[in-house]
């Protein structure tokens, strides 16, 4: 069998990302942050994709996250990333859960929709409450890791940009080897041909809930991350164009790999803090264009690029 | 008791709204099983050509009445010049792909004309209210509407009824149920489906043109609108069941209904209240309100 380069790179990556660091000046350290708390989320779009199943409404869980840890500093006075990242997971694990018990019955346009509805619903929600600051959100100050208080000393960006890469990486040993487990394996069976599933006596409903908990958690892990990191968060987080963004990450980045997500997330973030910079007004025409351009000529995502010319040679 | 009343007038006009910038939304899925994203654009597109074209009218000191027959000169040329771009430049080489990535191609199509309508123009808002307080209004106890409102509920019933006849009792409308039931026995049989799907997207773009140029004077029409329309316009087509014209009917009555009741009695509920019909539908009823009994394939 082939060595699979996959974990070596995670783990190479992360060590890099954490030693350069404090080298990197402050604008790529945030964009590096940013990037990879939106490659998480996408990680867990890609196991829904491999299993078949697109969510127009996971920006729920992204803001679900994000609100987690938020709240926790406004309601709470709690400040402490880890408690807000630990909350944030529990809240999305129990909610995905619930709603999972009505999604995992749905399939294509249906489980689509559905979702975009549960989104919507919180952001119809979030709009309104005003002790959350409505629809223009609120400050959060995540001051304090484990009981050290950070804010205001000169390590302040770097811890939350460690905590960052740390949780990617976690999060990206942990995709691979789930997807290469008996679990994950089911889901691209599942993708091809759900009712061979069935009746090799596996359960398609709970293969695709858990995989949707699991994708869940991720884009709220994400989310509370980007929160710590950005330190403003709004409704605009649960809106459908944010889930659209996550679709359309995951099918630019494709599902090949668990370090797909990643590279899409960091293609995506870049372009889009260059392209607010110089053109505003044409960077979604851009983006346009170039889903129009993947869907048709690489099926498969970026990723196919790589592992196309492995097979050549 | 007056309140109710109220209630009702606002449902019965939100309804009327939401059923014309549903319509061609579910048209066009019904025929080519397309969840159109790019329909908010269309929606965006017409609202624009209609602020820009009924303000030059105005401008220019013609007849203010002529501003209606403006607008819907407006929709029209939208349709005509969009749709057949959209289909024949990009979706027709798509059909036969997932659903799925259907909806995702018009999700490119809608970020691309989202930026195409601010390229040409701008990110300030255009504001046309002409039209909207040129009929008088009406009295209903010490409320007054304008009559604009009545225009509005019209366009709907006449739009609904003008496609249900052609639906049902024309032969081009029974070529397109033929379509509907089975793309390619249809096409064994003689009937042009490119053609089918072309007139279908087409009609569907002039439909969500119409949305936005009927709403124009309604609103301030600025980015954006697109993208908050099209959720709606989704609820209501997925409550009705994708691709029923009645489900779309009743969809839009149920919604505009509990939405103005939500407005009224607990105003923080607005936005919550369709979307909780839109979960509570699907979760009864999987497909929606109307949908088609499917075979099992395997």
């Amino acid at each position: 069998m082939k060595h699979d380069p996959t974990l070596p790179i995670l783990i190479a990556g992360s060590i890099i990302l954490l030693a350069v660091g404090p080298f990197l000046p402050r604008w790529a350290m945030f964009l590096i942050n940013v990037s990879l708390c939106y490659g998480i989320v996408v990680l867990g779009m890609m196991l829904l994709m491999r299993t078949g199943v697109v969510s127009f409404g996971h920006g729920l869980y992204y803001c679900l996250g994000a609100y987690a840890a938020g709240t926790l500093d406004q309601v709470f006075k709690i400040s402490d990333m880890a408690v807000m990242l630990v909350a944030a997971v529990m809240v999305t694990a129990l909610a995905s859960a619930a709603l999972g018990l009505l999604l995992r019955k749905y399939r294509d346009i249906f489980f689509a929709m559905l979702s975009l509805a549960f989104s919507m619903i919180l952001y119809g929600l979030l709009v309104k409450t005003s002790s959350l600051g409505s629809s223009d959100g609120f400050n959060i100050a995540a001051s304090r890791i484990a009981g050290i208080t950070v804010a205001g000393t000169s390590v302040d960006r770097y811890v939350r940009y460690a905590l960052t890469v740390v949780f990617a990486f976690i999060a990206g040993v942990f995709m691979h080897r789930y997807l290469n487990s008996h679990m994950g394996r089911l889901a691209g069976a599942i993708r091809d041909n759900e009712l061979r599933v069935e009746y090799m006596g596996a359960s398609v409903g709970n293969v695709i809930h858990v995989n949707y908990v699991i994708s869940a958690v991720l884009a709220g892990g994400g989310g509370a991350l980007a929160a710590i990191a950005v330190g403003h968060i709004d409704p605009e987080m649960a809106y459908w164009t944010t889930s659209g963004e996550f679709v359309f990450v995951g099918i630019l980045a494709g599902t090949g790999s668990v370090l797909a997500p990643f590279l899409g997330a960091f293609i995506f973030e870049t372009i889009r803090s260059f392209a607010y910079e110089y053109s505003p007004n044409t960077w979604q025409m851009a983006l346009g264009i170039t889903m129009l351009v993947v869907i048709m000529f690489l099926p498969g995502g970026l990723w196919s690029l790589f592992t196309r010319k492995r097979k050549a040679a | 008791m007056a309140q109710l009343l109220a209630v009702l007038i606002d449902g019965l006009i939100y309804s009327s709204w939401l059923f014309i910038i549903a319509v061609g939304l579910t048209l066009i899925y019904g025929v080519m099983k397309i969840l159109n994203i790019a329909h908010g654009s269309l929606y965006a597109l017409g609202a624009y050509s209609a602020a820009s074209l009924a303000g030059y009218w105005i401008n220019h000191g013609y007849p203010p009445m002529g501003s209606y027959a403006v607008m819907l000169v407006a929709a029209i040329l939208v349709g005509l010049i969009a749709g057949p771009v959209i289909e024949r430049g990009l979706l027709r080489f798509m059909y036969g792909k997932d659903e799925i990535v259907l909806v995702l191609v018009t999700y490119a199509v809608f970020l691309i004309l989202e930026d195409f309508v601010k390229l040409a123009w701008g990110v300030d808002p255009y504001f046309i209210a002409q039209p909207y307080g040129l009929l008088g209004s009406f009295d209903v106890g010490d409320l007054t509407y304008p009559n604009y409102n009545l225009v509005l509920f019209g366009a709907a019933v006449l739009i609904g009824a003008v496609l249900a006849w052609v639906l049902t009792k024309t032969r081009q409308g029974k070529m397109l149920l033929a379509v509907i039931h089975d793309r390619e026995m249809s096409g064994a049989m003689g009937i042009n489906v490119g053609r089918v799907y072309f007139i279908t997207f087409t009609v569907g773009a002039m439909l969500g043109a119409l949305g936005g140029t009927l709403t124009a004077p309604m609103i301030s029409v600025q980015p954006g609108i697109g993208a908050e329309t099209i959720v709606l316009a989704f609820a209501v087509v997925v409550i009705g069941g994708l691709g029923s014209l009645p489900g779309a009917a009743l969809a839009a009555i149920l919604v505009g209904i509990v939405r103005s009741a939500a407005v009224h009695y607990r105003p923080e509920l607005d936005l919550f209240s369709i979307y909780l019909v839109m979960a509570v539908v699907l979760i009864m009823r999987p497909k929606g309100l109307f949908s088609a009994q499917e075979a099992r394939k395997i």
